[in-house]
Order: C-alpha cells, then structure tokens, then sequence
C-alpha cells in the first residue's frame, strides 16, 4: 500500500513537472580569458566572479534558465584561443563566449563563433576592427575600443596643447590598431605624429624606446600598450627624467588595476579614458563593494564590469526570445535597449558596437586619495555618439 | 652631424649605455645558472622564480617588516638563499644521480608551483616598489639622460660577477669547488665535504638571482611573471656562453644585452629574437658555446 502511494505521487510529480522541464533553456557560457599572464588582474577570475554574479543578479534559474559558466586561460596566444574555443563549441556545447582580451585572440574567436553561429560577447579586447573591417554578425563589442580610448585621450591631450606625438607601440593587433586610430584623431585635431616605435609584447625594458621618445622631441608620448607593459613603461619614464624634462606621457589603456600597481606616487596626473569607474554612483559603488568581497577586496576592471553587464543582457534576451538560437538572440539583443547599473542606458549598433557614454578621468594626487582604490578624479564624459565610431565609417559589411 | 646607419651617434651611445644595463641582469643571473651548472650540473629552471622571489621578499622587508632596499639588498639574498639550500638538501641531492633531464624537469615543475602560489597571492599586475631616496634622479650625460640607479645596477653586478669569478678561478675555496666537480669521490678521500660544498654552491647560486631580483625591483614592477619571461633569454646566454663556462656567462652576459639594445634602435620587431638567432648561429660553429670546452 505504502509502496503504491509512493510510486504514484512519483509519477504524478514527474508528470506535472515534465512541462517545466521542457520549457527549462540551458545556457552554458563562457569565459576565456588570460587567467596567469599580464592580463590576468584585469580580465582573469575577477571576470568569472562577475559572471556569476550576472547570473544571480538576473535571477536566472526563477526564470526557467539554468545557466552553467566554464572558464579556460588562453594565454594571449590566438592558437591557444582559438583550440579552446573550437573545443568548447564542438564538443562542450558553449552557447556563448565571453571577455577575451589581447585582440589577435579576440579576432581568432569572433571569426570561429561566426563559423560554428554561436554567440561572442567581447569585453576584454581593444582593436575597434572587431565592429569595423572584420564585423561579424555573432559579435558583440562590449566595453571599450581603440577608437574610443583615442577620442578620449588623444583628443584631450591634442586640446590641452599636446600637438606633436610619438607612438610606443605594442607589436600586435591591439597596439597596430589604437596607433591607427589615434593618429587619425590626431591628425583630426590638427596635431601631427612624428615617430613611432613597434616593441616587443609583452615587454619589459622599455628604457631603449623611451630613449628613443625622448629624442624624437615630440610633446606627447603615447602609450599604446596596455597591463603591465604601460605600467613598466610609465615607470620608467620616470626614471629617465621624461615628464620631468616636459613631455608628457598618453596612457592609451590605462585600468585601474594598473594604476593599483603603479601606486599613485608614480601614477598620479595621469589622463586616461575608461568605461567604468566603481566609485562614479550608488549603482556602481554598491556593485563593486559585492564584487571586491567576492575579489580578495580588489575593485573591478571596467573589462570585468562588461563582462557582467554583457552577460545580463544575454539572459534578458534569452528570456524574452525563449530560445538561444544565436540569430535570434542577438537580433533581441541589438532591439533591446541596454540597461544595467553600471553602464546606465545604452543600446547595440547593427554592427555589434555597444553603445555608452564614456569617461575621461585624472589619477588623483597620493594626497587626494582617501583610501585604498580611491584613484580617479573625473574631468569629462564623452556621450556615447562622440566616443565611438560613426557607424558609416567603420567599413562594417553588416551596415548598409 | 653624421649619422650612423641613420642614427645620430650621440643617441648610439646612450643605446649602448642601457645595452649594458640590461646585461648586468643577463649576466648575474646566467653566471648563477654556469655556477650551478658548473658544479652540480643541474640546469636550474628555478632560477626565474627564485629571481622573482627575490624582488618580492624586497617588496615583503618593505610592507611587512619596513626595512629598506638596502637591508633588502642583504637579506633577500640570504632568505632565498636558504630556501635554495633548502630545495638542494630536500629535492636536488636525490636525484643528483640521475640523468640531466630529471633536474630539469624537477626544477622546471618547481618554477611553475613557486609562480602560481605568488600569482594567486599577489595577482598579476606586480606591485610597485620606489628606487631609494640615495639613488633617486641622474646625470646629464650630453648624449642621455643616466639615471643614478641604472649606473648602481652596472657597478653592482660588475662587482658581483667579477668577485664571483675571483672566488671560484682564484681562491683555494674555488679551487676544492673545482676538484669536486672534476672527480668528487676522489676530492672527498682528501677529507674535503663535498655534498656540503654542492649545497652551498646551489644556495650561493639561487642567492645571485635573488640578488639580481632585488636590483631589478624598483626598475620593473614587482611581479610574479618576471622571472618566466626573463629566464628563457638567459638560458639562451647561458647557452651562447657555454654552459657552466664562469667567465663565459658575465662576457656573452653583457655582450649579448649590448647586442639587444642596438637591435631594438635599428630594428625594434627583432629585439626579442635576436638572442636566439644568435644562440642558433653560435650551436653551428661551436656547439659547446663560446666559452665551452667540448664533452
């Protein structure tokens, strides 16, 4: 008797609950990024912990979709990259690719997610050619770009003065790209680039190149480069006396956790452009107070912020279509409007351009700073439309 | 003003200036890896780490106990030092006995657990560390601008290289070293403790590369990475040298920083490669290295 009754709530429990459970989406996403080379503060697990918290913040197994997050380390190699992503989609079943920086990777993955139709949330990289020449349709470029950190930068430092450039550069996809793009705002502006110099990446003496710099003349040397190949440079740009003897440094990509490296003695008056700042409101302050317990108390990058914000508009569309037909959620993701506390409001060009306002913000005096990760002081916002390339300009073939 | 090859001659010789001072730190840490080769014929794949370790027990004097560089200078050394002795006496001695291979890959594995542990403690943006207060600012040099603490990182290794070449080449400690190296069991029957001696030349050698650590901490930034990067090129100078060869690891030490230095002004994309073009070049004419004697 007993038995019976058992085995009859059984199948009647299985019976009601087989509905939901043929609506349930499993989503696996996943974040590939440098988890033990330069970039590994900036990106690393810190983008895997905000991932998660995307996840909770959305609610996502209320929803009926249970989503599983994997990570692997590409190393900043586009072999290495690109193994793990052919691996993940063919036989893991990833849905979703998240981060990855170093931009040669960044190209490596987007073009394989567009063979295999899947779907690449970029957060991580730079080259703003992941919306321009090598557009893709699966391809979201979320945080930042190259065009953008020279409309921020070079376009302040061109203003304040700084008409004459010479360009160190990192010798890949990434540094190639800020340089190219710099120069044209450059030239826009009405200044002029009187050298440039391709280093080695990663690199760690940099003293040669500076040397080289400093006797091009120019007023303003920028740094296209980005972790701890900036933080090295800038340091030893002090060394040799180049701010001192009155030219001025350009830190193209500048993250806080570079400048947490830097310390501020050595950091401080430094212009850079950034996406994201964890002290800019409530919203994000309260975000990344949750995100630096999660963190060993380190702050989050504005590459981990993307990663978080990009996933949460992934699940919203995934929610709103019911399916992760790649077609489909990325068409409801660029209809969606954006909107997160950490970005505030957006929306996704047609080419795959996230869309935001962007920030230009000075390294705070070691005696302006009221505590640990207390680094920047604001000094403009550049609306979304000025920060990032007109969309007839990007040579997307997705644009019409 | 002629000009050189397109470069002007004044901006050549600051090129050759910071050649140099990259050189130092080749040279220190590879006359580390030839001692430890010469005498143990262990290929220390250890040395990066223990490089790094170096520079981070400078960092730890600093923030947790506030002794400056120059103690750090002192005790690093002998902190990393000791733990050399320690992985020697634990791990090197049992297999002392075995083909090359295994230390290798012993110390190898070893580089990989110290690096993952400090990468997982510290992250890996690198922590910053100043130059002293005595060595801070430079010297006009007409044709550059030397800042005082390059020039102390020259005059450092120099003397450090050239007094360990005297301790080994010239002293009757360096001589008993020598013996123990060329026939042990006979060098012990003259009642000289030779595993004693092999323990502290492994502890003597990781204290170098400590040493070198220190001296780099305030030029790059403290970071978990810095010895992997670094120690591939210095095997090739090791290589280059000949292996185990002391004064051919100081000489191809500094040549080959020179060598790097005037690759990055006339053609920077090759800077990274041009040691091991020329470590290929080198294996084809004489396979022992520059320095080497044949096996």
């Amino acid at each position: 008797m007993k038995l019976k009754t058992i085995l009859a709530t059984t199948a009647l429990a299985t019976l009601m609950a087989a509905p939901a459970i043929a609506q349930q989406i499993t989503v696996k996403a996943g974040v590939l990024n440098d988890r033990s080379g330069l970039y590994a503060d900036l990106a690393g697990e810190g983008s895997v912990i905000a991932a998660r918290m995307a996840v909770e913040d959305f609610k996502a197994a209320e929803k009926g979709i249970k989503v599983e997050i994997v990570s692997a380390d590409h190393q900043n190699k586009p072999d290495v990259g690109s193994t793990i992503t052919r691996q993940w989609y063919d036989q893991d079943g990833v849905d979703v690719i998240l981060d990855v920086p170093t931009s040669s990777v960044a190209l490596a993955v987007s073009q394989i997610t567009k063979e295999k139709n899947k779907v690449h949330i970029n957060s991580g990289a730079g080259t703003s050619d992941l919306t321009g020449k090598a557009c893709s349709p699966n391809t979201i470029h979320w945080t930042y770009d190259t065009y953008a950190l020279a409309q921020g930068t070079g376009g302040a430092m061109v203003k304040a003065g700084g008409d004459s450039w010479f360009f160190m550069t990192a010798d890949y996809a990434f540094g190639h790209a800020l340089e190219r793009d710099a120069t044209a705002t450059i030239t826009k502006a009405g200044g002029k680039v009187v050298g440039s110099v391709k280093t080695p990446f990663p690199g760690t003496d940099f003293s040669s190149f500076l040397l080289q710099a400093q006797a091009s003349k120019a007023k303003v040397i920028g740094l296209a480069n980005a972790g701890s190949d900036t933080t090295n440079a800038i340091k030893q740009a002090g060394e040799f006396g180049i701010v001192a003897g009155g030219q001025k440094l350009a830190g193209l990509l500048v993250f806080i956790s570079d400048v947490n490296a830097l310390g501020l003695q050595a950091a401080q008056g430094l212009v850079l452009t950034e996406s994201f700042y964890w002290d800019r409101d409530d919203g994000t302050r309260a975000w990344s107070d949750r995100f630096a317990k999660l963190n060993g108390g380190k702050k989050p990058t504005m590459v981990q912020a993307g990663v978080y914000s990009g996933l949460l508009h992934y699940l919203k569309a995934v929610e709103a279509t019911k399916s992760k037909d790649s077609a489909t959620v990325v068409a409801k993701m660029k209809e969606l409007p954006t909107d997160d506390p950490l970005f505030g409001k957006g929306s996704i060009r047609p080419n795959g351009r996230k869309m935001h306002d962007m920030y230009l913000y000075e390294v705070k005096k070691p005696s302006e700073s009221k505590g640990p990760w207390d680094y920047y002081k604001q000094v403009s916002v550049l609306p979304a439309e000025q920060a990032f390339q007109p969309l007839a300009e990007t040579g997307c073939s997705l644009v019409k | 003003m002629f000009e050189l090859l397109g470069v002007p001659p004044q901006a050549l010789f600051g090129q050759v200036l910071l050649g140099l001072i990259n050189g130092s730190f080749y040279a220190i840490l590879s006359l580390g890896l030839a001692v430890i080769f010469g005498l143990l014929n262990i290929i220390n794949f250890t040395h990066g780490a223990q490089y790094m370790m170096g520079a981070f027990v400078a960092w730890m004097c600093l923030n947790y106990l506030g002794l400056n560089y120059w103690a750090a200078l002192l005790l690093a050394p002998i902190i990393v030092g000791a733990t050399g002795v320690a992985v020697e006496r634990l791990l090197l001695k049992r297999i002392a006995h075995l083909d090359h291979l295994y230390g290798l890959l012993l110390t190898f594995g070893l580089a990989l657990i110290i690096q993952g542990v400090f990468r997982n403690q510290y992250g890996s943006s690198g922590l910053p560390y100043a130059i002293p207060p005595q060595l801070t600012g430079g010297q006009n040099l007409g044709f550059m601008f030397l800042p005082n603490y390059r020039a102390w990182v020259i005059v450092a290794s120099l003397v450090v290289c050239l007094g360990t070449w005297f301790l080994i080449e010239k002293t009757k400690l360096g001589a008993y070293l020598r013996a123990a190296t060329e026939n042990p069991t006979l060098t012990q029957a003259f009642g000289i403790n030779v595993p004693l001696l092999v323990t502290l030349t492994y502890g003597f050698g990781v204290a170098l590369a400590a040493f070198a650590g220190v001296l780099a901490a305030p030029i790059y930034s403290v970071n978990p990475n810095m010895g992997g990067d670094l120690i591939i090129v210095v095997f090739a100078v090791v290589v280059i040298g000949g292996m185990g060869s002391i004064m051919g690891a100081i000489v191809t030490g500094f040549s080959l920083g020179l060598i790097e230095g005037l690759t990055k002004v006339f053609y920077p994309e090759g800077a990274a490669t041009v040691i091991f073009v020329i470590m290929v070049l080198v294996l084809l004419v004489k396979p022992a290295g520059l320095f080497g004697r044949a096996a």
